[in-house]
């Protein structure tokens, strides 16, 4: 096509745009009130963290619109350039990195601090797209699913090794990506049992649990009339059932470390630790419980502003919401996300391109494993993990590396129409 | 493609579900769960109390007796927590060392309640103004405004009262509005226990923010939600101060009681019980310090001898009995009856002093022939109107009940005793059902079982005033400057007895500052009425009895004294009536009886309980007695027990009935 450097707005998707507007105004109205008091001033004052964040936010601007302007194809010529280039930079932070709150995972730039970890995501999305896009890219063969996995484990390794648990397991996300391209759904419902076979084992411990499910196992057995052929794998299925169950009172006790033992105890109910582990939590629980159906108005937040909830700018920034805006303020976030990852999920299956749509569905599952991990932590249903909710979060690392994932994405999509002559490329 | 459809249809319900699985946990969380509200309450708005000014007390000339004195006391919110928190400095303002601010600390953590303790008690000023200074370093600790009483006089204590914290028993059982909280202050005795519920005022209340860190931030809502503490009302006390303290000058150094009333209203000019003690005392601030000794004081100081108290009236019983009789009928005006040295009946003789013969009413009043009333009383009970002397024991008694005898007369002074006019039950069991007159006699002049309290005796001689009639006895004039005090305080009580009989006592009355036992008593240019007493003391010295009104129409004023172990009621009690009487009249100018005056003054009646004197011997094993008891219950230490103290002393005192018998 000719008119390729003409920019067609209306090829773009608005309602990604809109929420994405709508979505980083509200945030930063809302960490203006979480950082409130009677005597703040000017919401742009730069010495304040909202004032940071407006910075943020013109940066973010800046960046969206010129990358609406980048040609499309660069993104994935340069995919695997941009993605070593992050790799390294997650690296660097081993060598000139900054130790915040015990966590060395930050490069100092000025007064402003860096988290590569924020941009290794990018890249990420960037490297398995290009990699699986390839038009003979067979998940089914195990080479090509070996070095997609090792795609994004290896950043995630690095971040791991930083100590920053929470933005490493973000990386676990790209599995929903290879669920879509061809993995297993049977991995999925291993890793869901295991999690059912942990919570159990939690509450009832691992003899009642291996005990009853041997028992449920045997009368399965029984009753079956097709003895022959499941003698073995219920055998086997018990073993590893009993094998894991038990094993969990060795993996809370030896591989997780103690806040993590007690922040899963917590979040289950089994333990009450509300001046530590839970404290968090539950002070989370009471500002957004206190709101009520309609909140308690704007900047009238009582136990977000009198500082009752830690990290209430970033992680816990969805406090802030429940407790001023209440239920119906709630509802309008979690719809918001909600429309926007099946947005996103919804225009990666009508990409033409293999890589505009496994891009696509990168972007959909980092934004839905933050926002489920985020929003479940701040009303206790996931143990705490402290990652920023996308868009609101106070951070410029955080915001920057959204507005990139989600307008390459934009850019992508808008030029669908234009790469109906790749034809071959469709999948 | 259709696999790959699927699987994104599943990973959008994936979504959507996770979705909705946060919707409904929200909703339950701010919806359905409202104990996530209250949390919220709890942890950051804070319910300051702001303490009303106590009403204050004015004297019925508006001159002000009670007023409120601020203290500051230093507390501390639960939890302890001091991170960064600069002991050196803050001991340093409180000239404390570190040690004893960690021991505060810890006994501060035992006192907790409502989310604070006190710290530091009664702060002096400088250290409350260097700390206000610095109180936002202390974010924990805040100053707390409380109010203490002052007094403007020395005298009155007993009818004042006092305030003071309150205890745990009042706090569970006076708190059925929850108004009170530990800490409170409320009034202990006298009139601002009584009248509570006007001087308190209203708690005002003050809702602020509370940091994760304890601190203050602010008021809650632009204090939408505050309340503005209402002072509590003023109260007017029927008290003449300048009587009251003249009435305590005379008093000093003597025991006993003036209790002077107005007796067209009731009201209580003066009520002064000597020994007493000054309101000063008794404050906040220096209870601790002096209770203790005031309990141990033999001479029971803390005793309100003018409600609690009782003695037999002696002469001044006459007046009644002299009443009676003309109401009954038995007695004219103009009876007269013969007195050799006394009243003989069979092998009984009543002594009487020397006086002019052939005495009427009139004369028999003015010069308390004892032997005319014997003969009076005589009458009484051998009234052959009535079947037995039982059945006109119990006529007579019936008056003296309508004078307001054998009960507590329910002013609004505490610890009032009933005082004793025996039923004749009481001398059915003392005396195997057969009595008559000759049993009873000494019941004539106000010797025997009968006890009554000053108050009551006050009572007695204001009705007598009034020619019939009288007002409960009161200390409360206005409340806020409204009438508005308690209705029985208006409700008139009359006696059933003729006006014109009244007149003919009153006469005679008139006399005995005329011509009769207190004849050189009696002040120039007022007509005063009285009658002295001497009450017979089983225990020592008699008391000295008088009681007086003034002017004789109209009256204005009137008082009953007794002044104990003093002697004669014309030397000692009737003094001290007329010279409140000129000083009520006459107001601030020089007493026309000088010598009486200082006579008066300088008298030393009090008894000193380490004489060894013989007479004195039985009171003094009897104050041991009541020592011992005090010192028992010293070892209970909480407020209300002391109260009860006071009671069990004020029960001792009041002589053994039975004992009475002994001088029958």
């Amino acid at each position: 096509m000719k008119e390729k450097n003409i920019i067609d707005t209306a090829s773009f998707d608005w309602t990604i745009i809109i929420i994405y507007i709508v979505m980083v105004l509200f945030g930063w109205f809302n960490i203006y009130s979480a950082s409130w008091n009677e005597s703040t001033g000017s919401i742009f004052d730069l010495s304040k963290n909202y004032g940071k964040q407006f910075l943020f936010i013109c940066i973010s601007a800046f960046i969206a619109i010129f990358w609406l302007f980048l040609d499309h194809k660069l993104f994935n010529i340069f995919s695997y350039v941009v993605y070593f280039l992050l790799i390294g930079l997650v690296i660097s932070v081993f060598v000139i990195g900054k130790e915040i709150a015990g966590n060395k995972n930050w490069i100092a730039i000025g007064s402003f601090n860096l988290q590569p970890a924020e941009f290794a995501k990018y890249g990420a999305s960037l490297a398995l797209a290009k990699f699986l896009g390839t038009p003979d890219a067979r998940l089914k063969d195990k080479m090509t699913f070996r070095i997609a996995t090792m795609i994004f484990l290896l950043p995630m390794i690095l971040i791991l090794l930083q100590k920053d648990t929470g933005s490493a397991l973000v990386f676990l996300s790209f599995f929903l990506v290879l669920y879509r391209e061809g993995l297993s759904g049977v991995w999925f419902v291993i890793a869901l049992c295991s999690i059912v076979v942990f919570i159990l084992t939690l509450y009832f411990g691992n003899i009642w649990v291996s005990g009853v499910f041997a028992a449920i196992a045997l009368l399965f057995y029984l009753f079956s009339s097709r003895k022959k052929y499941l003698t073995i794998p219920i055998i086997v299925i018990t073993l590893v059932v009993t094998a894991f169950s038990s094993s969990i009172n060795l993996i809370m006790d030896n591989v997780l470390k103690e806040h993590q033992k007690k922040r899963i105890l917590v979040t289950f109910g089994l333990l009450e630790d509300l001046k530590k582990e839970g404290y968090n939590v539950h002070q989370s629980k009471i500002a957004i419980g206190s709101g009520g159906l309609i909140g308690k108005g704007y900047l009238q937040g009582t136990q977000t502003k009198l500082r009752y909830v830690p990290e209430q700018h970033t992680d816990f920034i969805f406090c802030t919401i429940g407790e001023e805006w209440g239920w119906v303020g709630s509802m309008v976030i979690i719809i918001l996300f909600v429309t926007l990852i099946a947005r996103v999920y919804y225009l990666a299956e009508r990409q033409k391109n293999r890589f505009n749509r496994i891009f696509a569905y990168c972007v959909a599952s980092i934004l839905f494993f933050h926002f489920t991990i985020n929003i479940g932590m701040t009303i206790g249903l996931v143990p705490v993990i402290g990652i920023p909710l996308p868009f609101f979060s106070y951070g410029g690392s955080s915001l920057i590396g959204f507005t990139v994932l989600l307008f390459t994405l934009i850019k992508l999509d808008s030029t669908r129409s234009s790469e109906m002559s790749t034809l071959k490329d469709m999948y | 493609m259709s696999k790959g459809g699927n699987r994104n249809i599943s990973l959008i319900i994936a979504v959507i579900s996770i979705g909705l699985l946060f919707s409904v946990r929200l909703f339950y969380l701010q919806v359905i769960d409202k104990s996530y509200v209250d949390f919220a309450n709890a942890n950051s708005k804070k319910i300051l109390t702001i303490h009303p000014n106590r009403g204050l007390i004015y004297d019925r000339n508006n001159k002000l007796i009670a007023y409120n004195d601020n203290f500051y006391d230093l507390s501390i919110s639960y939890p302890f927590t001091l991170k960064n928190f600069d002991t050196t400095g803050f001991c340093t303002i409180l000239e404390i060392t570190k040690e004893n601010f960690i021991e505060r600390l810890k006994k501060a953590e035992k006192t907790v309640y409502k989310g604070s303790a006190t710290f530091y008690k009664n702060l002096e000023f400088y250290k409350f103004a260097a700390l206000q200074e610095r109180m936002y370093d202390y974010g924990k600790f805040y100053i707390e405004v409380k109010s203490d009483r002052k007094y403007n006089t020395a005298s009155g204590a007993h009818v004042l009262g006092y305030i003071g914290e309150i205890s745990k028993k009042q706090l569970e059982e006076k708190n059925e509005e929850n108004y009170y909280s530990k800490g409170d202050f409320i009034g202990l005795a006298g009139l601002e226990k009584y009248y509570e519920p006007e001087l308190r005022g209203i708690k005002g209340e003050e809702v602020i923010l509370v940091d994760s860190r304890g601190k203050q931030q602010g008021s809650y809502s632009k204090g939408k939600f505050d309340k503005i503490p209402i002072p509590g009302k003023k109260v007017t006390t029927t008290l003449d101060l300048t009587l009251q303290e003249y009435a305590s000058r005379l008093m000093q150094n003597k025991a006993g009681s003036v209790v002077a009333i107005e007796p067209s209203t009731g009201e209580i000019l003066t009520l002064v019980s000597s020994p007493e003690y000054n309101p000063e005392a008794l404050t906040i601030r220096n209870k601790k310090k002096n209770y203790g000794e005031l309990l141990k004081d033999p001479t029971l100081p803390l005793f309100n001898r003018a409600v609690t108290a009782a003695y037999p009236p002696g002469s001044v019983f006459k007046l009644l009995n002299g009443l009676i009789g003309l109401e009954e009928e038995m007695i004219y005006p103009e009876t007269t009856f013969p007195c050799y040295k006394g009243y003989s009946i069979g092998n009984l003789h009543v002594n009487c002093h020397p006086h002019p013969q052939n005495l009427d009413l009139r004369g028999a009043v003015a010069n308390s022939c004892n032997a005319y009333f014997c003969y009076t009383f005589k009458e009484i009970i051998e009234n052959p109107k009535y079947k037995s002397p039982r059945e006109a024991y119990i006529k007579w008694r019936n008056y003296m009940l309508q004078f307001g005898l054998d009960n507590k007369l329910g002013s609004d002074i505490n610890f009032e005793s009933e005082g004793n006019i025996p039923t004749p039950e009481f001398y059915d069991k003392m005396h195997n059902n057969r009595w008559g007159f000759t049993r009873i006699i000494s019941l004539s002049i106000g010797q025997g079982e009968i006890l009554i309290t000053p108050l009551q005796m006050a009572n007695v001689i204001s009705t007598i005033a009034n020619r019939g009639y009288y007002y409960t006895p009161h200390c409360i004039r206005k409340i806020d400057n409204k009438n508005a005090i308690p209705k029985k305080f208006k409700t008139k009580h009359k006696i059933n007895i003729k006006k014109e009989h009244f007149e003919v006592v009153v006469e005679g009355m008139r006399n005995t500052l005329i011509s009769g036992t207190a004849a050189r008593t009696g002040i120039e240019g007022i007509e005063i009425c009285g009658k002295t007493g001497t009450v017979q003391n089983p225990h020592g010295k008699n008391h000295a009895v008088f009681m007086c009104f003034a002017p004789k129409d109209n009256p204005k004023i009137a008082i009953a004294c007794i002044v104990e172990n003093a002697g004669f009621g014309a030397t000692w009690a009737a003094p001290v009536a007329t010279l409140l009487i000129e000083k009520y009249f006459k107001r601030d100018s020089v007493s026309s009886k000088p010598e009486m005056e200082e006579r008066i003054l300088k008298a030393r009646l009090l008894k000193n309980p380490n004489d060894k004197d013989s007479a004195a011997k039985k009171e003094e094993l009897e104050n041991e007695e009541i020592k011992k008891q005090k010192n028992d219950s010293t070892e209970k230490r909480t407020t209300k027990n002391n109260l009860n103290k006071e009671a069990v002393i004020a029960k001792k005192f009041t002589f053994n009935k039975n004992e009475r018998k002994k001088y029958n």
